[in-house]
């Protein structure tokens, strides 16, 4: 090497409470984001899914164990506490996969336009949340 | 030619984490597809859904195998998953590899739940 490497530049002015409210989230951002939150979520609530899959198809008796849980609660959680984390993770996987779709799409075509970043973004974003309502409602006996 | 393995192995720089890349989209395109699979059973079954029809989902053999693969992708999609979080927030090299390590051990110990649920069907 003819001339010393010159150091790399540090930015540590970047305080995650102080500042991340305060940026500006293009929709492409917040998909990318959420993508994470619920990626993470998901891996947290892992134990839960499994709980909920063991009961809903070892017996008669545990299936009904995996139903009352959604009203009559499970342990010291009430039953609209076990709907709202099953609400999270409706959310959680409904983002997680339509975000993820639109990863294998833009990696296949390699359509990476700013305009089809914001496009797709929101449409990931809209139908997301309209499943999530229509779930959502069904999950608290709406319909 | 450049030696790549042993103490000279790559593990940083352009390319080291095209494995996991691919990992990562090959997994998750079986899950979603695993979501349809399931969704079209619940679908197009006809009439409320109670246990014998949900339990009889999985119980056939074709069924039980796939989510025995879907169960292994989930687990090695979420490692790369959480392994990338790690890296970008966590920096002090013993406590990323704490958490790194408490997180296989997490996903391991789950995928062995999901096991044991399905040998039992």
């Amino acid at each position: 090497m003819s001339e010393a490497a010159k150091p790399r530049p540090e930015f540590r002015n970047i305080n995650a409470l102080r500042d991340l409210p305060s940026y500006r989230w293009p929709l492409a951002a917040l998909v990318s984001g959420a993508h994470r939150l619920s990626g993470v979520l998901m891996a947290l609530l892992l134990p839960f899914i499994l709980w909920l899959f063991d009961k809903s198809v070892s017996s008669e008796i545990s299936f009904g164990q995996f139903t009352s849980a959604f009203t009559a609660g499970l342990g010291i959680f009430p039953g609209w506490f076990i709907k709202l984390v099953t609400l999270v993770l409706i959310w959680a996987y409904l983002h997680h996969l339509l975000a993820g779709l639109r990863h294998l799409y833009m990696d296949m075509s390699h359509n990476t336009t700013k305009d089809f970043g914001r496009q797709s973004a929101a449409g990931v974003l809209v139908v997301s949340l309209v499943l999530l309502v229509i779930l959502g409602a069904k999950l608290f006996g709406l319909y | 030619m450049a030696v790549n393995y042993g103490s000279k192995r790559t593990v940083t720089g352009a390319h080291y984490g095209t494995a996991d890349w691919l990992v990562q989209r090959f997994t998750g395109a079986l899950l979603a597809v695993f979501t349809l699979v399931l969704l079209a059973q619940v679908i197009l079954s006809s009439g409320p859904i109670g246990y014998d029809k949900w339990a009889g989902i999985f119980a056939s053999q074709w069924m039980k195998v796939l989510t025995f693969a879907v169960v292994v992708a989930l687990i090695w999609h979420a490692w790369v998953g959480m392994r990338n979080v790690w890296m970008d927030y966590v920096k002090p090299v013993g406590m990323r590899l704490t958490l790194q390590a408490i997180t296989l051990a997490w996903l391991v110990g789950c995928a062995g739940w999901a096991f044991q649920v399905l040998w039992r069907l």
